[in-house]
């Protein structure tokens, strides 16, 4: 029998991410920890990926609405910043399916770090002869790259 | 509406998230208006982190001041008075030079804010802060990378680097000043040392400044007031701008 901290966990890690529908909040690290008191109280605890990220009140939402349609009536999601996220919390699976959507995946950060020339690798023909057009992209956790072996622009979830 | 606040944390926590307020409502002003689309996503990118950094210290401000407003009051329901941003931060945007300017003089202070204040003893403030340095380290590059194509680019360019830095650098002085609020905290380890700031922004600025082929202005005048709600001209207007919606439609929400 799973516990209700298990059952929870389970139920609010299916969360999609609004603006990356094919990651889950579970898969991008943004789903922390999950409580539950005696007396039934859920806290679910989520943590942004850049400040100012607006798909987090949806996120909010949509855990608070998952939560309480398993079962859980007396749900609150709260907003922790501390540890500040970063993108090593991602999984290799969620890296393989942001590749898969046409977005190269983050570089453990480390590398990134100490090897800063490190190419990314175009996700449509596989290319390492790209370069960034902006750091910046169409969501906080983007940025934009062209690749110069296909000529496609594509989007990079960048190290943070 | 007055100030209310008292707790000398709370005033300083205020004076950080207006200007991450106001910072965000002028690069906002770009939206469908930047030189290039990039550059449209760069400059409303950055404004929407300076948002979510601002309403986090205003969360935070709520409690330390006993007011417990929400962030949309003290965004929407106060007037130019109350707001404690720095001068600096509500110019107008000028040209794509002088936004860069802005951004250059102001995120190499706000990076170094951030900073100190990640081993604030205040738990939320040190969260905060040490989310907002990530953020903020690409804020400055940003601003660093087009300081040095545009000041160390053409005639025209260099020149209009040039003149948004002579025109911007009086509005600097503000950022170091001491008061009776910083003191206190300092000692606490709750806010930024002033003259430390100081250093680090003269090493940080001086060195993008000589590498872009731009000229550090003398000191001349220094403009003060924002930390007393004393504002320039311009900004009663953004605050107008700010606040109509809301005014108009008290509560209003989406």
């Amino acid at each position: 029998m799973v516990s209700d901290v298990e059952q929870i966990r389970r139920v609010a890690a299916e969360v999609v991410d609004p603006e990356i529908p094919v990651l889950t909040i579970d898969d991008l690290g943004i789903l922390r920890e999950v409580r539950v008191d005696g007396a039934g109280h859920v806290d679910v605890d989520i943590t942004p990926t850049y400040s100012g990220c607006p798909a987090l009140d949806v996120i909010r939402a949509d855990v608070a609405r998952s939560v309480r349609d398993a079962g859980y009536p007396d749900v609150k999601v709260n907003v922790v910043l501390s540890p500040a996220w970063t993108t090593d919390w991602m999984s290799d699976i969620a890296r393989r399916k942001l590749h898969d959507y046409g977005i190269a995946p983050p570089r453990e950060r480390d590398a990134h770090m100490t090897l800063l020339k490190l190419a990314v690798e175009c996700p449509l023909c596989g290319s390492a002869h790209t370069s960034e057009v902006s750091h910046f992209g169409s969501t906080p956790c983007q940025a934009l790259l062209r690749c110069a072996g296909c000529a496609e622009p594509f989007p990079h979830f960048k190290e943070h | 509406m007055t100030a209310v606040a008292v707790d000398p944390a709370g005033v300083y926590t205020l004076r950080l998230a207006d200007d991450c307020l106001v910072l965000s409502h002028r690069l906002g002003q770009w939206s469908s208006r930047a030189p290039t689309l990039e550059e449209d996503v760069a400059l409303t990118n950055i404004a929407l982190d300076l948002l979510g950094q601002g309403r986090a210290m205003y969360a935070r401000t709520a409690e330390l001041d006993g007011t417990w407003r929400s962030e949309d009051a003290y965004a929407y329901l106060r007037d130019e008075r109350d707001f404690v941003n720095c001068l600096l931060v509500e110019q107008e945007n000028g040209d794509f030079a002088a936004t860069i300017v802005r951004q250059l003089l102001y995120s190499t202070y706000q990076l170094e804010v951030w900073r100190a204040l990640s081993d604030s003893p205040d738990a939320q403030v040190a969260a905060i802060a040490a989310k907002a340095v990530k953020e903020v380290i690409y804020h400055l590059d940003h601003a660093t990378q087009w300081t040095l194509r545009l000041g160390d680019g053409t005639e025209e360019s260099h020149r209009r680097m040039q003149t948004a830095l002579d025109h911007l650098w009086p509005y600097t002085a503000e950022l170091f000043e001491s008061d009776e609020v910083t003191r206190d905290l300092v000692e606490r380890g709750q806010a930024a040392d002033p003259e430390r700031l100081r250093a680090a922004w003269d090493v940080s600025v001086d060195r993008v400044l000589h590498d872009a082929t731009l000229e550090r202005p003398s000191a001349s005048w220094a403009p003060t007031g924002g930390r007393r709600g004393l504002h320039t001209e311009s900004f009663g207007y953004m605050v107008a701008e700010m606040q109509h919606l809301h005014r108009a439609h008290p509560g209003a929400s989406w």
